[in-house]
């Protein structure tokens, strides 16, 4: 039976967690995403067992998730921009020593303190790799509340596939909104011996380390290409996206989460005026789907780039379209949201505009 | 026949074969090599690292633990300590070694859980997860292993660094002043609720040996009955970087470093505090 809820973003995404069977949180309170640590904390213990710590700080909250991952539990944390800075360098560790686990972002306006309303200020950081070193999260995009909790189970998964950290990189306004949500049921908490955790060394096989260091450059490359060839199988296998009116599009917009929701619209309201705009959302940032807007390039006259920054994402739309169509941008920052109306008429003035 | 191919001496070979000493009955000492691997360790020569090591490896295979303890090393001189110590173990960025040890704690509750850190790892860019992993009364075993000095980056100024004395970053000695005092981070967790026992011991001669064995062991039996933080101080050396012969080297401690930092309980299950003789 379906199990229908009205939730905000980041309650439906702790809600998710619980059910699918998570086993630990660490987290440390940061507007706009402390529900997702008062959610759980009320909620996860008495119904799963699902251990819930309030850290100290985000640095010790990442430390404590690298610490749980290497035993092979479920294990997530979650934060904001300011939070996910002081994040980094344990991700660096945790992406090094390959360990599962659920990262959240509730992206609010940068850079420094900056605001507590929404932002997508931080995806060089996320996508690009965040900390020190060659790595990579997979990065996923959610744009409605459903996609908010239907990839915590999904981030999950892919975490231990392919023994990586997974982000998912939502915003201020998704965590804080409130949408009908499609619930999964209640899943087991499972544990096995995944064979290279830190559980206890068990009679029949030396000791296993966590450890993201090798001092010989020539290991230490061998992990590096070792991760390379991993992310590789990644991009192979995982690129995810929605493309929403773009078969007879003439013009296509470019934009991941909530700013995509809102760019349907701007093309809704396009197509009442007779301009064809079709939106492609990649609901991976990394691994990033530039084929099919690479495909597209070819069919269409121009992009259109939004963001809620100054233009970070469209370095990787630059990266597809290989100059092939002039490409357009319209980004609002500090955690101001473009309407529909505005992000229609930067995108007439810059194709429309002209041929009038 | 490899104990008398090993004395190499006929005279010996002769006396062993009529007497055969060398058997069970008679071992007085065996290298721990469940819990340790038999390897050359990196430590300097006099360093005491390498005792700490085999303290902890005696207790585990003594208390029979070898499939139900996690270790957590710091970044410092013990970086490698999963190198020598032949369990489970989990390598902490800089200072985080509590916060990696609480969460392996918190999802496996059953097990033994110890972290292990050097003076710049736990009491200065680590205060804060020190501080409250104690607060929290997280039910592991902190082991700390304070030689006034960073040893791996090669003799830098620690927090627990004498006053005037002198390291690389303080050429002339630490000015109080200017550069701040030692901190007696060992005195601070005891103070907490958090900590069940808090002990500072060393390990440069057998009776302190002893003794610190006994507080790793005696930490451990705590952990089992969820009493909370135990945190056992090693007051030791650094021959190299204190550019000393081993020997000067623990002289030097016992003049300098352990009138700042006296050797005994600084908080016991009934309460007192036991002065080490």
């Amino acid at each position: 039976m379906r199990e229908l809820k009205l939730m905000k973003g980041n309650e439906a995404l702790a809600e998710a967690a619980i059910r699918a069977g998570c086993d630990a949180y660490f987290g440390y309170p940061i507007t706009p995403q402390s529900e997702i640590l008062e959610y759980l904390s009320y909620e996860a213990d008495r119904r799963t067992g699902m251990v819930v710590l309030q850290a100290e700080s985000e640095i010790a909250s990442i430390n404590m998730v690298y610490g749980a991952a290497g035993t092979g539990k479920k294990v997530m944390t979650s934060s904001s921009s300011p939070g996910m800075s002081l994040m980094q360098e344990g991700i660096s560790y945790i992406a090094c020593a390959e360990l599962p686990c659920l990262l959240v972002n509730v992206n609010r306006g940068g850079p420094g303190l900056g605001t507590i309303q929404p932002g997508q200020s931080d995806y060089f950081q996320s996508v690009k790799g965040g900390g020190h070193g060659d790595y990579k999260l997979i990065v996923l995009a959610p744009s409605t509340v459903q996609e908010m909790a239907d990839f915590v189970d999904e981030g999950f998964k892919l975490a231990f596939k392919y023994r990586n950290p997974v982000l998912i990189l939502t915003d201020g306004a998704l965590g804080q909104m409130m949408e009908k949500v499609e619930l999964m049921p209640q899943q087991e908490r499972t544990f096995e011996d995944l064979g290279w955790t830190t559980i206890g060394r068990k009679e029949g096989r030396n000791s296993n380390a966590i450890t993201s260091l090798h001092l010989q450059p020539d290991q230490m490359e061998l992990v590096n290409i070792h991760l390379q060839e991993k992310y590789a199988e990644i991009v192979k296998n995982e690129i995810k996206y929605e493309t929403i009116d773009c078969e007879d599009a003439d013009y296509i917009i470019v934009a991941y989460g909530l700013v995509a929701r809102i760019c349907q619209k701007s093309a809704s309201l396009a197509r009442e005026k007779g301009i064809k705009v079709g939106v492609i959302r990649p609901i991976t940032l990394f691994p990033f789907p530039y084929d099919i807007i690479r495909e597209y390039a070819g069919k269409v006259k121009g992009m259109f780039d939004v963001e809620m920054n100054a233009g970070q994402m469209i370095e990787d739309v630059r990266l597809a379209v290989e100059g092939r169509v002039p490409i357009g941008f319209h980004g609002r920052m500090g955690g101001m949201i473009p309407s529909p109306e505005e992000i229609l008429e930067k995108f007439e003035e810059k194709f429309i505009g002209g041929s009038k | 026949m490899n104990e008398k191919r090993m004395l190499g001496d006929q005279h010996f070979e002769t006396m062993i074969a009529e007497e055969s000493i060398c058997n069970n009955e008679n071992l007085v000492y065996q290298k721990p090599l469940k819990a340790l691997y038999d390897t050359p360790m990196h430590y300097c020569p006099g360093c005491g690292h390498g005792v700490v090591h085999r303290l902890l490896a005696e207790v585990i295979e003594e208390m029979d633990i070898l499939s139900d303890v996690i270790g957590v090393a710091p970044v410092g001189c013990s970086v490698l300590a999963y190198n020598y110590l032949n369990i489970d173990m989990s390598e902490a960025a800089h200072g985080r070694a509590s916060a990696v040890a609480t969460g392996i704690k918190r999802v496996l509750p059953e097990k033994y859980v110890f972290s292990y850190q050097g003076d710049g790892d736990l009491a200065a860019i680590g205060t804060g997860e020190t501080i409250h992993t104690c607060n929290r009364g997280e039910n592991i075993l902190m082991i700390f292993i304070n030689n006034g000095i960073y040893g791996m980056t090669g003799g830098q100024m620690a927090p627990t660094t004498l006053p005037n004395m002198k390291t690389t970053t303080s050429p002339f000695g630490r000015d109080v002043k200017t550069m701040g005092n030692p901190l007696k981070i060992t005195d601070l967790v005891a103070a907490l609720p958090g900590t069940y026992y808090v002990t500072r011991q060393s390990v440069h001669k057998p009776v302190n040996v002893r003794r610190t064995k006994k507080a790793i062991q005696k930490s451990f039996e705590y952990q089992k009955e969820g009493k909370g933080t135990c945190f056992i101080e090693v007051v030791s050396n650094c021959p190299s970087n204190w550019k000393m012969e081993p020997l000067e080297s623990n002289n030097w401690m016992e003049e300098n470093m352990f009138p700042f930092y006296p050797l005994g309980d600084l908080k016991t299950p009934n309460g007192k505090e036991n002065k080490n003789d």
